[in-house]
């Protein structure tokens, strides 16, 4: 086995025991990257000689005797959170050359903590898609067929972590963006509940449903960077003084698990459906309960995402004007700063992103706000009421989190309202400020399929030890896309 | 809901995005595709929801208006991004 290919738990006692170096277990991953980026293309910037320097460092504070749960592990950050002194791009020619002045919270704390960032992986633009097409610099190839999408927007850090390019990734889930991804490449993704970490230093897409998350192999993977990321920060004060605290117990004995009918609708694959419905006999036979559950609004949480997203996009996008930072215009002909801050957004901006900021302004246009944005704000707040009601009887809701697998590059890309139904299980959860978890939970002709774990805010202790429980009795958080070229 | 090319353009310019000819069309017939499709929402009635209510109930949270020294270097970096600048300012076009 190579070291590339542990878990962080694994890859902990070899570190502690002296085993294996930090320095050792990075250039496994680094050549690994080197091996298979240039067919899966889940990285945009590998900064080798900074990882190396940090391993160094890491293996040092191990000598010393230091032991805490990140020390010395080498990770993938998605490319719209900040990194001091290493290029953030956000996937977009807007900020092809752009370097960050300072960390994002999630950077600093994973780096405090002693991890190792092997560089920055592919998205959407400004994370606008489900697919990772939508990146100015290609496609990220789904490590199980490089013919199909890893999903989207953190299509690099879930095909990083598929392909054991490192031990973990950081991505960021606003409608789905972990979850998907997760479930197209078989590892494990959870998207926190909004406020429990910190969004200072990710770029702002919907700030009110933004969230950074964790792509690791195993549920105990999970929980352990979950909790290094999680806490109150002063730089954002939408964070809850929760920090995440977790116990793996050894039954799911009095868990009750609700199973809503609105998530098995025509729409969703039979072999999918049948893996769902696989895993909850399992879960059973762990103990759980399994009752099953109503919530009716869930169809109409796309379309309310597809009003409030690009309502908060056309506003926090409103930043990159050419001033400043970012793609600036510069010709000579340029008349009046009207001019000039539209080329600049013209020449900066993919479709996607353009599409977006057309849709929230005119969703915010005057004559259209009521009918739109303040519809599905009421709309929000319906989707969020139902599931409160749903967690006065249940502790976790299961649901598929794609109703299929991987679809193959450019199937889906000239039809934006296709891509936005990606979303369809997913985004409910966003807009209600939940915790959803995507495992691996088997295979469709060779191609990975995920379930979601749903809990009501707060409560990631819950799902991860119903993974953790999971994953004890099953192997297919264990499967491997193969790839040698 | 389908767009007119005028609307399109009116929308453009609230934005300020330059669209050629050709983006003009193709966000014209998407744009009305999706609104068709969001257009379900008018089906739920929402008579019963306070829309000053925020969906993720957080409350106001309050910290002093204290300025904090910046470190330098990250500064000179975030100066650094810009395309024109001089004497530790930003230049731009004129405005008025």
């Amino acid at each position: 086995m190579n070291a590339n290919e542990l878990t962080i738990k694994q890859a902990r006692e070899l570190l502690d025991r002296g085993d294996l170096t930090a320095i050792e277990l990075t250039q496994a991953c680094l050549l690994r990257i080197k091996e298979l980026d240039r067919h899966v293309k889940a990285c945009l910037t590998v900064c080798s000689d900074e990882a190396l320097e940090m391993a160094k460092a890491a293996d040092e504070r191990l000598k010393k005797g230091e032991r805490t749960s990140l020390l010395g592990i080498p990770c993938l950050v998605k490319d719209i959170l900040l990194t001091k002194g290493i290029k953030t791009t956000a996937a977009s020619k807007m900020l092809e050359n752009y370097i960050a002045p300072y960390d994002a919270t999630v950077v600093k704390k994973i780096k405090e903590a002693g991890a190792i960032i092997l560089g920055k992986t592919n998205l959407d633009e400004f994370a606008h898609g489900a697919s990772t097409e939508n990146s100015a610099y290609g496609p990220t190839h789904n490590p199980w067929d490089l013919t199909r999408v890893p999903g989207g927007s953190s299509g690099g850090s879930a095909a990083g972590v598929a392909s054991n390019m490192c031990l973990f990734a950081l991505g960021t889930d606003t409608g789905g963006s972990i979850r998907q991804p997760a479930s197209f490449c078989g590892v494990c993704g959870m998207k926190p509940t909004y406020g429990l970490v910190s969004r200072f230093g990710l770029m702002s897409m919907t700030s009110s449903t933004d969230t950074v998350g964790v792509f690791a192999k195993t549920a105990e993977d999970t929980a352990l960077v979950l909790q290094t990321i999680s806490g109150k920060d002063e730089k954002d004060l939408t964070t809850s003084e929760t920090k995440l605290k977790y116990d793996f117990q050894d039954s799911l004995k009095g868990i009750k698990i609700g199973l809503p009918k609105e998530y098995f609708i025509d729409e969703l694959d039979g072999e999918v459906k049948k893996i769902v419905e696989e895993a909850t006999e399992q879960l059973k036979n762990l103990g759980a309960e399994i009752i099953e559950i109503s919530l009716p609004n869930t169809k109409y949480a796309v379309p309310a995402y597809y009003i409030i997203t690009p309502s908060e996009v056309s506003s926090n996008l409103a930043r990159f004007d050419g001033v400043g930072f970012g793609l600036s215009a510069n010709h000579e002909e340029i008349k009046n700063i009207k001019e000039f801050y539209q080329k600049s957004r013209g020449l900066g901006f993919g479709p996607e992103a353009k599409r977006r900021i057309m849709l929230g302004t005119y969703a915010l246009s005057a004559g259209y706000y009521d009918a739109y944005y303040i519809k599905a704000q009421k709309v929000r707040a319906k989707i969020k009421e139902e599931f409160i009601e749903a967690f006065k009887n249940v502790d976790i809701i299961i649901t598929p989190t794609s109703p299929h697998v991987a679809f193959k590059i450019g199937e889906k890309v000239d039809d934006p309202l296709q891509m936005y139904l990606e979303d369809i299980f997913l985004s409910g959860v966003s807009l209600a400020g939940l915790p959803g978890f995507s495992i691996p939970a088997g295979f469709k002709n060779g191609l990975p399929v995920g379930v979601q774990l749903i809990g009501s805010k707060f409560n990631e202790a819950v799902l991860l030890n119903l993974a953790y429980n999971y994953q004890k009795i099953t192997n297919w958080h264990l499967q491997k896309p193969q790839l040698s070229f | 809901m389908k767009l007119s090319e005028e609307e399109i353009k009116h929308i453009a310019d609230l934005a300020n995005l330059e669209l050629s000819t050709e983006e003009l069309k193709k966000y014209g017939g998407q744009l009305s595709a999706i609104l068709s499709y969001i257009d379900q929402l008018k089906e739920v009635d929402t008579s019963d929801i306070d829309s000053s209510e925020h969906a993720s109930g957080l409350v106001n949270a309050w910290r002093e208006d204290e300025v904090k020294n910046w470190p330098k270097d990250e500064i000179k970096l975030s100066l650094e991004q810009a395309s024109d600048f001089e004497d530790g300012q930003i230049k731009v076009k004129k405005v008025l």
